[in-house]
């Protein structure tokens, strides 16, 4: 009996810690600065954890496998200078000899593949997962991290699952709550309210810094706002900081439940999943959407996929042919304290989670930029490139032309046949066949 | 923790090196290019893991290059023979044609094997000829839908008339190499790995 007590004793302390440090400062938007003192130890520990290995590790075992460096010498030239054989354009058997030579290139070397696997650092910071060229140095350093793996594990995981477990039954309880309201300025004012407070509590526990700049761009409402996609946390980095309808497909289990009770307290647009298949269906709601201006700006991720946070891969010009204002926004992770990619292949939703709960911290940098809209003479992909640079360029990031769909599909034949007309254009099209 | 080195120790590293000729070097680039494309870690390459590779896939040639990493109807490819096939287009060096010791086999990269090579794509069926049948196929697999069938067999019977020296309808070996003779192949077929 004794024991039980003693436990119920100590869980409600712990309890109204929680609450009063945490919880009721979520609701009014203000911060302790606990999570910025939990921060500089942080990073006075990483850095100090870096100055050792860098005196441990030998000159020579600094064998960089940088992925942006190319490890091949690159031929560039065109098609037509690299197949001149020995009679200029004709088909002869020599053709063969570019192509194949251009194949192996992308054999041992492409940019595609080196996007879906996460970032590597330069510095270990201390969680195994990312243990991968850093040796054995020292005890000392070996004590830091078993200190490391304890507060992580036993301290900092208790805390955020708890924290975010209030989280999501408050988003799910609150907003069901609002939706009972008829359609007012009050019940907008309490969805909004409610759909921060959530927000903010489960990026607590995720122990997340977010950097917001330029918050005079924030998306206004009857905007699109577009943003690179590394996590499903994206959402909600973005959503701390202003409300935003989603778009996206009905899910089953806890996914399908809070999107239920969200959507009755602020009108966000789910498609059921043979929905998501008719364009024109999907363009058509969103168009609905964003011309009622009373309405939340649409939260859009052109990319389709997740991307590892280096780079920026095809939009996909579906969202760019609504109209309306587009707000860009780009986000960048900091990977020393953790790694936000998703790698769906890799971990399924729940492990991912874990893995975000026992990292140190997300930190990342949003930035807000000034809104853009679709010019005279651009069409869709045009105007979707054209974001898709000011984002890569406001983020540090590189730009790729390929679609993130290469994670999961067969590159598109359109892409194929393109060479392929180009090739024929040669050899045929110059009329001489005899 | 504890002492993970970065580079997983590449079995029988010599006789690989010895065969195919690459430096220690390069050997360790393309072993973790083969352990970045081995997605599963299942420790050997399949058809689908080399057909994700967005510029592969977009070659015209795409498919000939994958199935030439699959002799014999396997279907899978372990790291030696990754190797091997990529070491047809090691860059050839003075090293090579000087010490030509005749009890050792060619190296892989020769200007022979490197034709052979290029032959390999051609001839569909392996049996050392390459008929005007499978000179259409390849092609069709170039041109893709652009060239109509009267076009494309124009092509395929100039090109068997022209290397065909024995009259057999198909291209051997030998008369293809003798087509080619006049042909850079070692520059047009090789690729540098930097340091």
């Amino acid at each position: 009996m004794e024991g039980a007590e003693l436990a119920g004793k100590i869980l409600s302390t712990w309890l109204t810690l929680v609450l009063g440090f945490i919880l009721l400062p979520s609701v009014f938007g203000v911060s302790l600065g606990i999570s910025e003192i939990y921060m500089k130890i942080l990073v006075k520990t990483l850095e100090w954890a870096t100055i050792r290995i860098e005196k441990g590790t030998p000159k020579e075992s600094i064998l960089k496998n940088s992925a942006s460096v190319g490890i091949i010498q690159r031929d560039e030239s065109p098609m037509e200078k690299g197949l001149s054989g020995l009679r200029g354009r004709d088909f002869e058997l020599s053709d063969v000899f570019y192509f194949s030579k251009k194949g192996f290139e992308a054999i041992v070397e492409d940019e595609v593949t080196q996007r879906f696997s996460s970032e590597e650092l330069v510095s270990w910071n201390l969680l195994t997962r990312t243990n991968v060229n850093f040796q054995y140095i020292s005890p000392r350093l070996t004590m830091v991290w078993v200190l490391g793996v304890i507060v992580r594990y036993c301290v900092l995981l208790p805390l955020r699952v708890t924290l975010a477990f209030i989280g999501i039954s408050l988003l799910v309880i609150g907003t069901t709550l609002v939706g009972q309201l008829p359609d007012s300025s009050l019940k907008n004012w309490l969805s909004e309210l409610v759909h921060l407070t959530c927000c903010r509590i489960c990026v607590r526990s995720l122990s997340g810094t977010i950097h917001y700049h330029n918050k005079q761009y924030r998306p206004q409402k009857g905007g699109i706002c577009v943003a690179n996609h590394t996590s499903p946390i994206d959402v909600l980095i973005l959503t701390t900081d202003g409300c935003y309808a989603m778009v996206g497909q009905v899910h089953g289990g806890l996914m399908g439940i809070i999107q239920r009770a969200m959507v009755k307290a602020c009108p966000h647009v789910w498609f059921e999943r043979s929905e998501m298949k008719d364009r024109h269906l999907v363009t058509k709601r969103l168009k609905e959407h964003i011309a009622d201006k009373k309405k939340l700006p649409i939260l859009i991720f052109p990319e389709g996929t997740c991307i590892n946070n280096t780079s920026v891969m095809m939009f996909k010009k579906g969202s760019f042919e609504i109209g309306g204002t587009i707000h860009p926004v780009a986000i960048k992770y900091n990977p020393q304290f953790g790694d936000a990619f998703w790698n769906s292949s890799k971990y399924n939703m729940v492990s991912y989670l874990l893995r975000m709960m026992t990292s140190w911290a997300i930190v990342c940098d949003v930035w807000y930029m000034p809104p853009m809209t679709r010019e005279e003479g651009e069409d869709a992909v045009q105007f979707a490139n054209r974001v898709k640079s000011a984002i890569a360029i406001q983020g540090g990031l590189t730009e790729l032309p390929w679609d993130g769909g290469l994670k999961r599909a067969k590159v598109k034949d359109t892409l194929k046949e393109e060479q392929q007309k180009n090739y024929s254009k040669m050899i045929v099209g110059n009329g001489s066949l005899s | 923790m504890g002492s993970r080195s970065s580079h997983v120790a590449i079995p029988d590293a010599d006789s690989i090196r010895r065969e195919t000729g690459f430096s220690q070097a390069s050997l360790l680039r393309l072993h973790h290019r083969f352990r970045a494309l081995d997605r599963n870690k299942k420790g050997y390459l399949s058809r689908m893991d080399l057909q994700q590779i967005g510029a592969l896939a977009v070659n015209p040639l795409g498919d000939r290059i994958i199935e030439s990493f699959f002799p014999d109807g396997s279907q899978q490819v372990d790291f030696p023979g990754f190797v091997r096939v990529l070491a047809h287009f090691r860059p050839v060096e003075d090293e090579d044609t000087e010490t030509q010791d005749p009890k050792k086999p060619e190296p892989l990269n020769s200007r022979r094997n490197k034709l052979h090579y290029a032959f390999q794509l051609y001839d569909l069926d392996g049996d050392g000829k390459i008929s005007r049948h499978e000179m259409l196929q390849v092609l069709r697999l170039m041109v893709g839908v652009q060239v109509t069938e009267e076009q494309l067999e124009n092509i395929a019977d100039r090109t068997v008339q022209e290397a065909d020296e024995d009259g057999d309808g198909a291209v051997s070996f030998v008369e293809f190499t003798k087509s080619l003779e006049k042909m850079d192949v070692e520059q047009k077929m090789s690729i540098r790995i930097l340091k």
